[in-house]
């Protein structure tokens, strides 16, 4: 049984099926209509929902793809959708700015825009035009052309009273508080099941019961399964609930990350050390993708193409596995075996993610290459973090995505870079080496040449940052 | 009747009142009708109606081939899976397969032969969506493959054409380009385009008594729909309603493709008498249904020393897919639009319509012209680079006259030539001169970054080329307690058509537009419509409810001046109220008055457009009842390591005659330019070399998000232009026009690449220019400006 807040009120689903997106179950089963489907693949918001999640003694307001959702991901929290904000006969200050600033043509993206809004709003009280255009980078709109939307959002602060949601609130913890709970909760439909365990060592013991389980973290890219091939997933187990794997720690030496610690939690522990790490997560799919998603997930798919893997690699991490109470640590590089081949064993799974603090150089640098600037998959990853004393290449570690099966190391162009002068004839060298270490496909993403090309011309970017300043290189500063 | 609106008023009150302006009527920007709703939630689509207890779910099996014909197809396994109510294929057509939009070609169910991968094969009725597509892919189907074409290259090259090639011809052009001073040509890649219509394809129906369908359809087209559900079923037209309250998105998406699942999923409540709704998944989506023609287009053109263009031969091949659609109007609309605002000297122009073992394209917004229209642009620049000139520069120069150099190539006369003033204001209030300059400047200084500018003209032609498809239909109904039924044939997918007809019938009785009921296009209220497309919603729509209206005024009028003793003059309608000579009274007063004395408050309202034709036999006539224009300058930064670009700024300056509804019209051209800069720059159609679509899904293919708008976007309408043909309240259509401003974004790309090079060479790029094909063109210039240097410091050398 799950139990959560439906807005106000209290739901508990016995024999929901495992399997069913928040989606589908707020069109089909509670026939709340006004979430969209719009793709049922996380790409373009119409759909876009917020829970509210108990944060000691407040909630903190996340807007999520409810078609990536499954409906276990609900317990203990609150869902608002977007027939919720309307309050009293009169429209949420999200809406009204969308009315007013005319944000809303055909209407079918708008629900979703309304409450990617109504969370920016909770969540920042003057967002700049950065932050505005973080929080809509998820939501497409085929109409308008966004100019109006983004004045709405601006818009929606000149109402400066609190929402019902705001004057609730104590009211709505004290409810969360009594939803919580310390015992695992389970759903199950069929033969779909769903364990949500609480504790880590909960998840190593129900791993070794059940080693055919699913790892159920964000969903965002395990829910395609079902949504767009149809697959059935019958044993899942839900990590979100696991509050010790959730943390974002930093240390004097290091940053732990733990392996369901949402992408979003990840980017303030990684972005005052590694503020290029920060610019990637910005551009890392959407908000609502990254509220979701995980790093543990984003390393676990094992995918050529995940943004974080090439980057937590040329920053030295280790990742951490446990299988029942063994636990072994290992560089992350050393995970990736072949394509979607790790050295992940039956029964064990991601804990945490360890990656050292940065020296007081800033020399890490992440590039993410798309057709789309925002929202969108990397033809090419490229994360480099080189070490230069005295105009000498003390130490390289560079990697990257979509240039073969795995995230992967450019071990030959390293070996060029380590010891050489840091000069351009180096580089020249070590983008003549990246063809000894990687043999790149052609996609509709992008082709094997272009892929090449550009991993070259991305030393070449960091040798130009590296030593002037004042010349741009990237055509996403503009803003 | 009850006394529920009793006037509160004082006539002194009322008096104050009438001296006012309608806060709501024509010219007013009054928000979307249903934004409101949009906001909340409550608007409700298609999928949104609540479903019936023994509701079916569709799902039509698509062809995994390109080409092939059908060897076996067994549904017996379909049956095995709980829930299936029936499986059918083109057997179980009732009445006529074929559901072409204009010419036949494409049967509801592949017909022994499947000629696209996507192609509807089977479909199955079930209980739920997830159900039904399991038993469709239980089906056991086998193919013999037979070869397919694939590529519009290869069409041309076989002559694998859907109809004849077409040519406009004005004078000698092969003369003409034997005499030229210079002379270029060239080819060009111009790619399609994925409507990407939040709401996919759908369509909901329920089986009557009669035989026929209640059909709730998201459609651009709901007597289209209405006459293929059905034939389909082989059943009067009357049997059939199509109730279509609002589109979440069509954008040309939904003028013929919204047919498949309509008719499937009324084929299905004809054989199972149960209520059945088809939805297609987006992927399904994507594949299964058209898009923009991709176009290969080859020029030669022939200039003087000053850049006129003296001779023109276009060759322009629509790629459109495995059958007509609509495919013949789209490529004329090509063809009537490769000139855009130019005088292209002695032309030839000639359109072909290859056949390939594609989706067939369709209908999207500009329906062809944008394929035509971006070529001029891409000739003069470079004639401008050949010539080393400003491309503005070589623009002007080639613009039609005004009293000369005035008749296109297909003998329309263009009249009302307003695109030299625009181009002079909007290169002043854009400082296009001053920041070409500093562009220069910063690409002197920066050595990876470069920016381009470009400042592009449209002139868009304004009426459907089928011309009897110029018609629209109207019905008011005005209750006797005043308030307003409006109900017209155009269709709204969040265009504002609902709410520009409201005020134009606001605007007529002088009633608030919250007094007016907007209401679900319906084929038993207006029949026999057409399309809602060719921006031609509100032109036509407009004034055939403004016709009702008038027709109801009239006659409120003369009962008025017979009830009143007084003449027509001293009857006027204003801001609520209605006055008599020396009398005042509130609208809804006065209504009720009128019907107690048994005054018809119901009327239908008809329009056609007038002084169209076109002969299609001779290419010459007046398609076109006026033209649209606007111009765009856009400015953009490109990355010559990566390829990536931004959009730094646009402004754009555009045409709407006299605005309806200026918040509407700027949302309009916002919404197109962006979405035709998507067009061209990462909207990146890509088939594998089965002719399967790669691009499927919103992951593959990129619409822009909220950072690809310019960063700095400033919109502006023509002030003070009224149309000067007799469009309702004098405006123009807004709907397509400002789409080609996205080409603006494209030159300015390329002006960026060019600076690699100097500006000395044109760089080639098909479009869209994605980051790899801009960093491909960077290298090219690059390889020029290498060798450029090296013949120089060689010449220095010698």
């Amino acid at each position: 049984m799950i139990k959560f807040l439906l807005n106000q009120e209290l739901r508990e689903e016995h024999s929901l099926d495992p399997n069913m997106t928040v989606l589908n179950y707020l069109r089909e089963q509670v026939a709340k209509t006004g979430t969209k489907e719009g793709c049922a693949s996380g790409d373009c918001g119409a759909c876009t929902v917020v829970l509210g999640e108990l944060d000691g003694d407040s909630i903190r307001y996340k807007s999520i793809n409810a078609c990536l959702t499954f409906v276990s991901a609900l317990d203990g929290k609150q869902l608002i959708t977007v027939e919720d904000l309307k309050h009293q006969g009169k429209l949420h200050k999200s809406q009204q700015a969308m009315v007013d600033k005319h944000g809303s043509q055909c209407g079918f993206c708008t629900p979703g825009i309304v409450m990617s809004l109504f969370a920016l709003g909770k969540n920042n009280a003057s967002p700049d035009k950065d932050e505005v255009l973080e929080a809509l980078a998820g939501n497409l709109c085929r109409c308008t052309g966004y100019r109006p939307i983004l004045d709405a959002a601006f818009a929606m602060y000149e109402d400066t009273a609190d929402d019902q949601f705001t004057l609730r609130e104590a009211a709505t913890v004290e409810r969360l508080k009594k939803l919580q709970s310390e015992q695992i909760s389970e759903l199950q439909h069929g033969n779909h099941q769903c364990h949500n365990p609480r504790t880590s060592d909960e998840l190593a013991a129900l791993l070794l019961q059940h080693p055919d389980a699913r790892l159920l973290a964000g969903g965002t890219d395990l829910a395609l399964e079902v949504t767009q091939f149809h697959r059935e997933l019958d044993r899942l187990i839900y990590v979100g609930d696991i509050k010790e794997m959730a943390q974002a720690e930093v240390f004097e030496d290091r940053i732990e990350l733990g392996a369901a610690a949402p992408l979003s939690k990840c980017y303030s522990a990684l972005s005052k050390d590694y503020p290029d790490f920060g610019n990637l997560l910005h551009r890392f799919a959407s908000l609502q993708i990254r509220n979701q998603g995980t790093l543990g997930g984003n390393i676990g798919n094992a995918s050529p193409i995940g943004d974080a893997p090439p980057a937590l690699i040329a920053l030295n991490a280790q990742i951490v596995l446990r299988k029942g109470d063994q636990r072994r640590a290992m560089p992350l590089e050393q995970f990736f075996v072949d394509y979607k081949v790790t050295l992940l064993e039956e029964s064990e799974f991601i804990e945490k993610v360890v990656v050292p603090r940065a020296p007081a150089a800033d020399q890490f640098r992440a590039y993410k290459i798309s057709k789309r600037l925002d929202d969108d998959i990397s033809a090419v990853l490229g994360a480099l973090n080189i070490s230069v004393e005295n105009d000498v290449v003390t130490d390289a570690c560079i990697a990257f995505g979509g240039m073969a099966a795995i995230p992967k190391r450019a071990s030959h162009c390293e070996k060029v870079l380590i010891g050489s002068a840091w000069n351009q004839a180096t580089i020249n060298k070590a983008m003549e080496a990246l063809e000894q270490d990687f043999a790149p496909i052609s996609d509709f993403r992008a082709s094997r040449e272009y892929r090449m090309l550009t991993a070259r011309n991305l030393l070449q970017r960091y040798f130009i940052e590296s030593q002037i300043v004042e010349v741009e290189t990237r055509v996403t500063a503009y803003v | 009747m009850s006394n529920h609106h009793a006037n509160t008023k004082t006539v002194e009150e009322m008096l104050a009142l009438v001296k006012q302006d309608l806060k709501t009527g024509v010219g007013r920007s009054v928000k979307h009708e249903s934004a409101d709703k949009q906001v909340c939630g409550e608007a409700t689509y298609v999928d949104d109606r609540l479903e019936f207890p023994n509701q079916l779910h569709a799902y039509a099996r698509m062809s995994e081939k390109a080409h092939a014909r059908i060897k076996k197809i067994d549904l017996s396994p379909c049956y095995e899976i709980p829930g299936v109510a029936i499986a059918i294929t083109a057997e179980d057509v009732p009445g006529q397969l074929d559901i072409g939009a204009v010419l036949p070609g494409d049967p509801l169910l592949a017909d022994g032969i499947v000629q696209y991968i996507g192609q509807p094969v089977i479909a199955v009725g079930a209980s739920s969506l997830e159900t039904a597509r399991k038993a469709a892919m239980a089906a056991v189907i086998e193919y013999e493959d037979l070869d397919p074409i694939l590529s519009v290259e290869e069409a041309l090259e076989k002559e694998s054409y859907i109809s004849e090639p077409h040519t406009h011809q004005r004078g000698d052009s092969a003369a003409a380009l034997e005499k030229a001073t210079h002379r270029l040509q060239g080819a060009v890649h111009i790619g399609g385009q994925e409507h990407f219509y939040l709401e996919t394809q759908i369509s909901s129906v329920i089986p009557t008594e009669d035989g026929g369908m209640i059909v709730f359809c998201s459609s651009q087209n709901p007597t289209e729909a209405q006459k293929l559900v059905a034939e389909v079923l082989g059943v009067p037209f009357n049997k059939v309603v199509v109730d279509m309250r609002r589109m979440g998105g069509g954008f040309g998406g939904k003028e013929s493709q919204f047919a498949m699942p309509a008719c499937i999923a009324a084929v299905i409540a004809h054989h199972t008498g149960r209520p059945t709704k088809m939805r297609l998944p987006r992927m399904e989506d994507m594949v299964m249904t058209g898009k923009r023609h991709p176009f290969y287009n080859q020029y030669d053109i022939g200039y003087d020393e000053r850049g006129v263009i003296q001779g023109t031969e276009m060759k322009l091949a629509g790629n459109c897919g495995y059958s007509p659609d609509l495919s013949n109007s789209i490529v004329d609309r090509a063809m009537f639009h490769s000139d855009n605002s130019y005088y292209l000297g002695d032309a030839t122009v000639t359109g072909y319509r290859c056949k390939t073992h594609t989706a067939s394209n369709t209908a999207y917004r500009g329906f062809g012209g944008p394929q035509g229209l971006i070529m001029p642009e891409i000739f003069l620049d470079e004639i401008a680079r050949n010539l080393g000139e400003d491309p503005l520069e070589i623009r002007k120069r080639n613009f039609y006259g005004k009293e000369d150099r005035n008749y296109t190539h297909y003998y329309q006369k263009v009249e009302d030539n307003i695109i030299h003033e625009m181009i002079a204001d909007l290169e002043e209030s854009s400082e296009y001169q001053k920041r070409r300059v500093e562009i220069a400047e910063y690409n002197r200084k920066s050595p990876i970054l470069k920016k381009g500018l470009a400042l592009t003209p449209v002139k868009f032609g304004i009426s459907f080329t089928a011309t009897f498809l110029n018609q629209a239909g109207a019905l008011i109904h005005i209750y006797t307690d005043g308030s307003i039924h409006l109900n017209h044939g155009g269709t709204e997918m969040g265009q504002g058509l609902n709410t520009k007809v409201a005020q134009i019938v606001a605007e007529e009785f002088q009633v608030d537009i919250d007094n007016i009921q907007i209401t679900a296009t319906n084929t038993d209220k207006v029949p026999n419509t057409s399309p809602t497309a060719a921006s031609s919603g509100t032109d036509l729509n407009g004034k055939a409810a403004q016709n009702a209206a008038i027709t109801i005024r009239q006659r409120l009028i003369d009962f008025a001046v017979s009830h009143f003793q007084v003449t027509p003059e001293d009857v006027s309608f204003k801001n609520n109220h209605v006055l008599i000579r020396d009398k005042v009274m509130p609208f809804a007063e006065f209504i009720e008055l009128a019907y107690f004395h048994q005054i018809s408050l119901s009327s239908t309202g008809f329009y056609r457009t007038p002084k169209i034709y076109y002969d299609r036999d001779n290419a010459r006539g007046r398609p076109f009842y006026y033209y649209a224009y606007g111009a765009a300058c856009s400015e953009v930064i490109i990355d010559t390591l990566t390829g990536e670009y931004k959009i730094l700024r646009a402004d754009i300056l555009h045409d709407v005659g006299a605005s309806l509804n200026p918040a509407i019209d700027i949302g309009q051209i916002e919404g197109a330019f962006v979405q035709g800069a998507g067009w061209l720059t990462t909207e990146e159609l890509v088939w594998n070399d089965q002719g399967r679509l790669m691009t499927s899904g919103p992951a593959g293919y990129k619409i822009p998000a909220v950072a690809d708008m310019p960063i700095d976007f400033r919109v502006r309408l023509v002030e003070n232009r009224k149309n000067p043909e007799d469009t309702v309240f004098n405006s123009k259509a807004v709907g397509e026009p400002p789409f080609m401003l996205g080409i603006s974004v494209f030159c300015a790309i390329k002006d960026a690449i060019a600076s690699v090079a100097d500006y000395k060479v044109s760089p080639k790029v098909d479009a869209p220019a994605t980051p790899e094909r801009v960093l491909w063109a960077v290298e090219a210039m690059k390889a020029h400006k290498a060798a450029a240097d090296a013949t120089t410091s060689t010449e220095q050398t010698v």
